[in-house]
């Protein structure tokens, strides 16, 4: 990518002001009343997938119920929306890495220098999803969303310990790139379509996008029985 | 062929603390000040008002407000007989990419370093002999000290709007305070932030241990405030949302909300927005700049000429515009000799994760800049002696406010990372779990240093700079000190699990987290042989150069950079009217 595609591809990241003119500015504050630029989202409708196939979509919505699995302390992961939050994250400059260093010769490096791999996030999932059904079906004779739940977490286990071997995509960084990213799902303020009813922040105690704490920073380890606020009810 | 601008009296590069601190310095002096700023203009109102700002997605895990490595970044390796590779993906250098740069997204610890900082070669020396350094330590003095500063540490605190306790005000140790710093000559602008269930603990523990505990200096207002140069703060909400974010409540001291609206105002300032500087351009002889070149938004490129030219972006920033320009005799690691990426420093950090049982700490309630700390073991605030090393840290905990994204992975050691078992042990260490930190001194070595890559180029085709480091002898030494009395802490405060943490126990890593703060490469000094600038900030080879930033540190204190970085440019401002105006030219004979 030249300079003039990577500034472009940047142009579509939220929160990069890049709708801002550039300009000389003198003599005021060049403010825009009534404007907030709040982040710019796709609006797939409740169930249309815009990056995933029907097929990766169940094999992801079966290890964020893994990673995230129904029981007493909340619903599963699938449930709490984290395949919508991937599903649109990977539709968006997240996935095709935009903010990330693409340039030059990529050659394996040491721990310290970090992940140095040409695959974008969209690329590891498509290229990783379809290697590990591949090696589900040629172990187990199927797919992985249709594995016995013990045998899907054996399948995550060896891909977290680099144990499996799926070829292009390098098995422990696609567990850290699904485990970072179903967290986000789960974690992240439902207005990016995950943590449906906002159940990780009840699950955790965290009241959320709250503005204004100093009628109660004095109630020191008290427990606070917050209800969570989203910023959907600030913004929408 | 370039287009030229008209010319300026100044030309700013970069408009972040520095940038924006000196340009209302100049233009209050009636110079005609251009400022080259690489991001866009943000706005409090417009870009993180509380409608927007409290999104942990966005401003943290994807950070948002800073300038992405897809753009500009640095390649790394630990030892020089490594191949750097470029860190490709977010990393420790937090570089701001909008008008207010990094201070509109840091923390807020808004310090004085100690004396013994400014001064650690002569002041060792004195106290324990040459001995106690080892072997490679680059250890030198600034050429300014803690009291030459101290007229500017106060006006900085005051254009931020600092809330914080005197320990020391003109000789007088003042309990509460911080009993080990430099004497002040005034107060606190604002009374210290309140306190949580998490410092009260701190404080508690660390002065039954006999230590003395104080609350950190904080660039969040306590109350509502006006500023020296006219502009109002609205108090602190405790929302918890800083570090990574904008202020959407006008109580960060930020230069978006101390400065910029001051100079905004002003006819003889002006800033360009989204336009990267490539270089300063030297005249003929070599002995002073022009200008620079800058390639605006359109992939234009501009000449901006001007009789003074003034460094004013990252610190990594700042070495590479000096390689860039050519400024300086570039380190060379073989022979020792040269400047330019000389004396690089970081911070050693070392500390202890601590778990309680049936705690409510609540600590999604704070300020970037809430903590409570002890400085007994900083700096040479102990007796060294019988120790081979030099230097200590801070020791402190922070409710600067936790977000569920972020604090996933803290937990004690041997907890899966997902499955319900992981929901349960995340679920009791987000109220429980928490961490003593040890942000500790960093000395140079004379294998840590900075260069152009001979690889790697950024958008424009210029060469990315290339970290060589690791963590050195004393920093292991240092650390481990750290750690112990952490731990003792840790233990004290009635935390069920105590573990030590320590960085330096592995090889150091753009990746691993333990701190943003990077310094030195273009350092002040009494020597141009092992200075880049002089006790100025002024360029010993280029005298109409200026370099602004941690760059400039010789060595790291055992605190954030911040304060520092903001009392050196006020510093630096009074020489330029006061002396070099009138005469241009050096302002220490070399």
């Amino acid at each position: 990518m030249n300079r003039r595609q990577i500034l472009a591809s940047m142009a579509a990241l939220a929160g990069n002001a890049s709708t801002a003119q550039a300009a000389e500015l003198s003599g005021e504050m060049p403010w825009e009343p009534g404007q907030a630029k709040v982040p710019p989202l796709p609006d797939p409708g409740p169930d249309r997938l815009v990056f995933f196939t029907l097929a990766e979509a169940e094999a992801v919505g079966a290890m964020a119920d893994r990673i995230i699995p129904a029981d007493d302390l909340s619903v599963g992961g699938k449930e709490a929306g984290c395949v919508r939050f991937i599903d649109r994250e990977l539709a968006g400059p997240y996935g095709r890495a935009a903010t990330q260093y693409r340039l030059g010769r990529f050659v394996k490096g040491t721990p310290e220098q970090g992940i140095q791999s040409p695959l974008a996030p969209a690329d590891r999932y498509r290229l990783g999803l379809a290697a590990l059904d591949r090696h589900c079906r040629a172990a187990h004779g199927k797919g992985y969303a249709a594995l016995p739940p013990a045998e899907q977490d054996k399948v995550l286990s060896a891909m977290e310990a680099g144990t499996l071997d799926l070829g292009v995509v390098d098995a422990k960084e696609m567990f850290e790139q699904i485990l970072q990213n179903v967290r986000e799902g789960f974690l992240a303020d439902p207005l990016y379509g995950g943590n449906k009813d906002l159940v990780s922040w009840r699950m955790l105690g965290f009241p959320g996008a709250q503005y204004d704490f100093r009628d109660v920073i004095d109630l020191k380890g008290k427990k606070l029985d917050f209800v969570p606020v989203s910023m959907i009810d600030k913004t929408l | 062929m370039a287009n030229v601008h008209p010319k300026v009296d100044a030309v700013i590069v970069g408009l972040g603390w520095c940038g924006s601190l000196m340009a209302e310095e100049l233009t209050r002096a009636g110079l005609t000040v251009v400022a080259i700023e690489r991001g866009p203009w943000v706005e409090t109102a417009v870009d993180f008002p509380p409608s927007v700002d409290m999104d942990e997605l966005r401003w943290d895990t994807r950070r948002a407000m800073l300038l992405p490595p897809a753009i500009e970044t640095i390649t790394f390796r630990n030892d020089p007989t490594q191949k750097a590779l470029p860190a490709r993906d977010w990393h420790f250098n937090e570089w701001g990419y909008n008008v207010g740069g990094s201070g509109t997204h840091w923390a807020g610890m808004a310090w004085r370093f100690l004396p013994f900082d400014f001064q650690p070669y002569s002041m060792t020396v004195e106290r324990y002999g040459a001995a106690q350094f080892v072997d490679g330590l680059i250890v030198q003095d600034w050429g300014v000290t803690y009291d030459d500063l101290e007229p500017f540490y106060d006006r900085f605190e005051k254009i931020a709007g600092v809330s914080g306790k005197a320990g020391n005000l003109k000789g007088e140790k003042i309990p509460g305070g911080n009993i080990f710093e430099g004497a002040r000559s005034d107060e606190y602008p604002l009374p210290p932030l309140k306190t949580t269930r998490l410092t009260d603990l701190f404080c508690e523990a660390s002065a039954s241990l006999g230590y003395h505990p104080f609350m950190v200096p904080a660039g969040q207002t306590s109350a509502a405030y006006t500023n020296p140069l006219g502009v109002r703060m609205g108090p602190c909400t405790y929302c918890g949302y800083c570090m990574y974010y904008g202020c959407g409540n006008w109580s960060k001291s930020t230069p978006n909300n101390c400065v910029v609206p001051v100079l905004m105002q002003r006819k003889n300032f002006s800033v360009l927005t989204e336009s990267t500087v490539l270089r300063a351009n030297l005249a003929p002889d070599g002995k002073t700049a022009t200008g620079v070149t800058y390639v605006d938004k359109d992939n234009k490129t501009w000449e901006q000429p001007a009789d003074i030219v003034v460094f004013s972006a990252f610190q990594m920033q700042n070495v590479r515009l000096m390689l860039l320009s050519k400024i300086g005799k570039p380190y060379d690691h073989a022979t020792g000799e040269g400047v330019v990426g000389r004396a690089y420093s970081f911070q050693t950090v070392s500390g202890a994760n601590i778990f309680f049982e049936n705690e409510y700490l609540n600590q999604f309630i704070g300020a970037g800049a809430l903590s409570a700390q002890i400085d007994d073991f900083n700096g040479d605030n102990f007796d060294h002696t019988g120790m081979d090393f030099i230097g200590g840290a801070g020791i402190l905990v922070v409710s600067r406010g936790a977000r569920p994204i972020g604090n996933a992975d803290f937990l004690p050691p041997g907890t899966p990372r997902w499955g319900s078992e992981w929901k349960k042990a995340y679920t009791h260490s987000f109220q429980n779990g928490t961490f003593i930190f040890g942000q500790g001194t960093s000395f140079a070595h004379k294998d840590a240093y900075l260069d152009l890559d001979p690889e790697y180029k950024d958008i424009h085709g210029l060469p990315l700079l290339r970290l060589t480091y690791d963590y050195n002898e004393n920093d292991r030494r240092s650390a481990k000190l750290i750690e112990d009395k952490s731990v003792e802490i840790g233990k004290k405060m009635g935390a069920k699990l105590v573990v030590a943490t320590n960085a330096t126990n592995q090889h150091a890593s753009p990746y691993q987290l333990a701190s943003d703060h990077t310094n030195g490469g273009a350092v002040m000094g009494l020597d141009p042989k092992t200075s880049a600038l002089n006790r100025f900030q002024q360029s010993w080879d280029v005298h109409n150069v200026f370099v602004l930033g941690a760059s400039s540190f010789p060595n790291n204190a055992g605190y954030n950079p911040t304060g520092t970085v903001g009392a050196l440019t006020l510093w630096t401002a009074k020489a330029i009217i006061e002396t070099y105006l009138d005469k241009r030219g050096p302002l220490v004979a070399n």
